[in-house]
């Protein structure tokens, strides 16, 4: 009997061949988005913990010198007095454009790390010595061998693909000479086997503070806002994708009704009927679920690369640009898919589940689908308030998400009752015959068209909040960048003498020269990079000060105030008048917060002669130089000239500040993409919803047919609807998705990456998309209009002859 | 006379003739002028031809089919299933085309008309009632109504006020049709073809839904709005009784006329 019941239930299928290939593009492009977003965040974090492993990174307590670099002499002193500790010495060297880490670490002391290992056992094991000893050897994955070797800069190079992408590992003699910091160390490891008598830590070297593993800032944890973003917005993909489902597997349940009581009526119980209907959408949710992981898997590798570069460029994450397959993606994927289809059909399946064997097979009638509206629209005004309550009773991103989620799906519920209210408006305010029928038989397939609408109303709103705020962060980071990147010039020497050798040549030529000294201190709040800055016109007049107390630079100068960024004075809530303490000894009054996009750590500014009390040994080699920009390019050359520096040496603002938009846009392609993508999934959804509708349409249109409009007017009508209904829908997006942007910008971000960003309003954008949703909209009629305009005039009497 | 030939015809109504020339014909308005006369003679509204009629089978419907009818005339079509009635109907309503032979309706040959023309013809000239009513279910009773009289552009208020009395649809105007029974259903698809005051109204099994009280009270309204109008009716039915209330009857069998 079972096998009976399936062939009936498949005949379905078979007879609506359009219906199934929607609902499996529906599930792939659900799992498809989804997978892809889950692909490069399980990819990016699977690098991180590589990376991890392959320097051994956040397994040992550290020793860091909050005035500055190590001594070579205090490491010295640690390893007579027994201390089992390793030297490291971290930097970036920046080769034909490329940035590079490049990790130096005593090779004898420091513990054996994958890579090591790997050469060590191959067939051709390099001799200790030669990594040990001048000129040394470098370590790095296969793919820099071309770009490192070869160079009389460089010592030789040697391969392993057991470290992480864009790092060199070396040991930190070599390290010394390619980062010119001699007798320099960044940290020092604590190795797990520690004497039992040694002298402690206070008695050798008190300067030193020592962070547990544990403390250790993570890349993993940096970059979780970014990945969380990037999963909300496959979140939202997937919903888009669910609403195609959601339809189509509601019309095919309406449309089987017919069947499913004459089975019941020849003996089938309903509680098999269910199980095997269970089944059959388990079978469509594999297939498509499969169909949606080839689709996310290339869509990841098309992604990725910029994901990557944003990772690396934004937060210094070691991401490769590579996907590879993982079998808790596919399973995964395959349990979303799954677990969609039932979440997306669950509805329509309990509804047949409970169905009267004696109840009509007709489709639900447009009256009481509109009826419901009510009800769908108090579910999403409560969906709302939900949200906002989240936000308002628990605060933090999770919440500004839960907000953002409410208002998105409570706004998609209310959307069909707005559309059914404008629509009775219009129907009332129209005068002849035509457009009262238009009015009015747009009401009536609102309930078919509903899904897809809200589907593109979310698209729509997405493309909007998110466009506002890229578009309201460019502008407000190109005018950060005027402000912070003031100077000229950007000058590097190569070690503090030639710094002060440069800074006098210079002084009588220029307008100012700005010295750029900074120090990375433990704080209990994360990385603090602490910048000393000298007293100038500069900064007084540009600096982007967000919030200040009066006198502010007077009392920065005057070694009595702070400045902080926005990250740290969001995250710990300090503001003007609050008190930093910025060493365990140096505590300082906050007198401004300035904006400071695209960097993840807490920073703080004190007046140069604060800075060298704090930290006397930080380096002096980095300098602003102002002067008439037009003299900029000469001067930059006779720069290098006389002191024989590299070109990457001197860098012009126009340069640097090139190079950070460079960044900047990056950072945004792969939630462009997913913009995109998006929209052109909800206008399939319109698509697919217009054709599955198709079978409904002609007892609507034949008897208008009848009384004598042509199939061509009636075909353009149809077209008319459709991107009627689009424009309204694209009309209620509008204020949707600025609400988005808001929630975004002083919500979201502000939660996640500690700046909250002015809003901006981009009308000429509006129009764009609302001409795309009108594209959009006319593509996806364009179909049934078309099959309107050659529809045989006995389908249509067949209206006549035999009500559906 | 035309006003090229005289020119100082003091009727003439060609601008170029000037203003005293009002009552001027041209030849075109002559021969249309004819035409109308010659009309106003006759008393035939629609002819069939040697109508042929096939499925797209190529099994054949109507073979050679002639049959007319008179301005106010009613004729009952009668036939078994498939006999190709509701395909005679859909022809003399311009909603299909004849294979062969020739269909006149009010002196237009429908074979002439091409898709627009035809519609525009269903918009002026014919009114159709169909068995399963054929609402427009998003429209209000009231708008229903009068849609089809909107459509042809000789919407007149009263009638449809006058129609809407006759047919008992005065109290249920606001309703939509999912909340109306068949018979008032079916009233108001009568009153919908009535509104436009067309020159014939083609019904096929008007009642062939309704019940025997409410087709009786549907077929008395029909016929006393037809005879009032001055309508031509030709209406599909299997039934004797009611074919036998018409003025003529004809009875298709095997898609001939007998």
């Amino acid at each position: 009997m079972t096998l009976t019941v399936i062939q009936a239930l498949a005949s379905h299928w078979r007879a609506h061949r359009l219906q199934l290939a929607t609902l499996l593009i529906g599930l792939a492009l659900a799992t498809g988005l989804w997978s892809a977003v889950q692909a490069i965040n399980a990819e990016a974090r699977a690098s991180y913990d590589r990376a991890a492993d392959q320097l051994a990174l956040g397994q040992y307590d550290e020793l860091h010198d909050p005035t500055g670099p190590i001594p070579l002499s205090r490491y010295v002193d640690l390893r007579r007095a027994g201390w089992q500790v390793a030297a490291v010495l971290d930097g970036h060297l920046r080769i034909d454009g490329r940035a590079l880490r490049v990790l130096g670490v005593d090779m004898v002391a420091y513990p054996a790390l994958p890579a090591v290992t790997q050469l060590e056992q191959s067939g051709t094991p390099p001799d200790p010595a030669d990594i040990l000893t001048a000129p040394g050897r470098l370590l790095a994955r296969p793919e820099l061998e071309m770009l490192l070797a070869g160079r009389a800069s460089l010592p030789p190079v040697m391969t392993s693909d057991a470290l992480p992408p864009d790092l060199i590992l070396t040991d930190i003699g070599v390290a010394e000479t390619l980062l010119d910091r001699r007798g320099e160390i960044s940290r020092l490891i604590v190795l797990h086997d520690q004497p039992s008598a040694v002298a402690s830590l206070t008695e050798i070297a008190p300067e030193l503070e020592r962070t547990a593993a544990a403390s250790q800032l993570e890349t993993a944890q940096l970059t979780d806002s970014f990945h969380l973003n990037l999963s909300a917005f496959g979140l939202l993909s997937f919903a888009v994708g669910l609403f195609i489902v959601h339809g189509t597997v509601g019309l095919a349940f309406a449309q089987r009704r017919a069947m499913i009581r004459t089975l019941r009526a020849l003996g089938v119980s309903m509680r098999r009927l269910v199980w095997l209907i269970m089944v059959e959408l388990s079978v469509l949710a594999i297939i498509g679920g499969i169909l949606g992981l080839l689709l996310g898997f290339f869509l990841a590798g098309a992604l990725l690369p910029d994901v990557a570069a944003t990772l690396r460029g934004l937060y210094g994450a070691p991401v490769s640009g590579q996907i590879t397959l993982q079998p808790q993606w596919v399973l995964t994927g395959l349990a979303m898919a799954l677990g969609g289809t039932f979440l997306a059909s669950g509805h329509a399946l309990f509804r047949l589940s409970r169905m009267p064997i004696l109840s009509g097979a007709g489709l639900q009638a447009w009256r009481s689908a509109a009826s419901g509206n009510w009800v769908t629209a108090l579910a999403g005004l409560a969906a709302i308030a939900g949200g906002v309550a989240a936000l308002l009773v628990f605060g933090g991103l999770i919440a500004g998400f839960a907000m953002v989620a409410g208002l998105l799906i409570g706004s998609a519920l209310v959307l069909p009752y707005l559309l059914a209210r404008v629509l009775i408006v219009l129907q009332r305010a129209a005068r002849g015959p035509v457009a009262q029928w238009v009015w009015s038989d747009m009401r009536t397939q609102l309930p078919g068209l509903s899904l897809a609408l809200m589907a593109l109303l979310l698209a729509l709103a997405a493309n909007i909040g998110v466009g506002t705020m890229v578009s309201s962060f460019r502008l407000t980071f190109v005018g950060w960048l005027d402000q912070r990147l003031t100077s000229e010039l950007y000058v590097t020497a190569a070690d503090d003498q030639q710094g002060q050798q440069i800074s006098e040549w210079l002084t009588p030529q220029v307008d100012a020269v700005l010295p750029i000294r900074s120090v990375e201190l433990a704080h209990p709040t994360g990385p603090l990079f602490l910048y000393g800055v000298i007293d100038d016109q500069t900064y007084r007049q540009k600096w982007p000060l967000i919030s200040s107390s009066p006198g502010v630079w007077d009392r920065v100068m005057d070694g009595a105030a702070v400045l902080i960024n926005e990250q740290l004075a969001r995250r710990e809530n300090l503001w003007p008048e609050d008190v930093l303490a910025i060493t365990p000894t140096t505590s300082m009054t906050i007198a401004g917060v300035y904006s400071d996009y695209g960097n993840p750590t807490g920073q703080a500014i004190v007046s140069m002669a604060q800075f060298d009390q704090i930290a006397p040994r930080a380096e002096a080699r980095r300098f602003g130089v102002r002067l008439a920009p037009e003299r900029a390019t000469d001067l930059a050359q006779a720069l290098r000239d006389q002191f024989d520096l590299p070109r990457r040496a001197v860098v012009q603002q126009a340069a640097m500040k090139a190079q950070s938009m460079d960044v900047f846009e990056k950072t945004f392609v792969v939630t462009s993409a997913l913009n995109i993508l998006t929209l052109g999934v909800a206008g399939f959804a319109i698509l697919t919803s217009l054709l599955t509708l198709w079978t409904q349409r002609l007892p609507q249109i034949a008897p208008v047919w009848a009384l004598g409009l042509t199939r061509a007017k009636l075909a353009r009508l149809e077209l008319l609807r459709s991107v009627l209904l689009a424009a309204l829908t694209a009309i209620f997006a509008l204020p949707l998705g600025l609400a988005l942007a808001w929630a975004l910008l002083a919500v979201i971000n502000v939660e996640a990456f500690g700046w909250r960003l002015p809003m901006y309003l981009f009308p000429a954008d509006w129009v764009y998309l609302l001409l795309l949703t009108l594209c959009a909209a006319v593509i996806a009629a364009a179909l049934p209009a078309i099959r309107l305009l050659r529809l045989p005039p006995a389908d249509l009497l067949r209206v006549f002859a035999n009500e559906r | 006379m035309t006003c090229e030939d005289e020119r100082n015809n003091p009727l003439c109504s060609n601008p170029k003739c000037g203003e005293r020339n009002r009552w001027c014909v041209t030849s075109g308005q002559l021969v249309k002028l004819l035409q109308i006369l010659v009309k106003m003679g006759t008393h035939m509204l629609l002819k069939f031809d040697q109508v042929q009629k096939s499925y797209p089978g190529g099994r054949p419907v109507l073979r050679d089919v002639s049959l007319s009818l008179d301005r106010g005339q009613t004729l009952a079509l009668t036939g078994e299933s498939g006999s190709g009635k509701s395909t005679l109907l859909n022809l003399a309503a311009a909603l299909d085309t004849a294979d062969g032979g020739e269909i006149t309706l009010d002196w237009t040959n429908l074979s002439n008309l091409d898709d627009s023309g035809r519609a525009a013809l269903r918009r002026t000239s014919l009114s159709l009632v169909f068995q399963q009513f054929n609402l427009i279910p998003s429209l209000t009773t009231g708008q229903n109504l009068s849609f089809h009289a909107r459509l042809a552009g000789c919407h007149d208020p009263d009638w449809c006020a006058h129609l809407a009395d006759r047919l008992g649809l005065t109290d249920l105007l606001d309703r939509y049709p999912e909340n109306l029974s068949g018979g008032q259903q079916q009233r108001v698809a009568i009153g919908r073809a009535m509104a436009a005051k067309p020159k014939l109204l083609l019904a096929d099994e008007p009642t062939g839904n309704l019940d025997e009280t409410a087709s009786a009270t549907v077929l008395d309204l029909m016929l006393s709005l037809v005879a009032d109008t001055g309508a031509a009716l030709l209406l599909v039915t299997h039934s004797q009784e009611i074919a036998a209330r018409l003025d003529r009857r004809a009875h298709l069998t095997g898609g001939h006329i007998e």
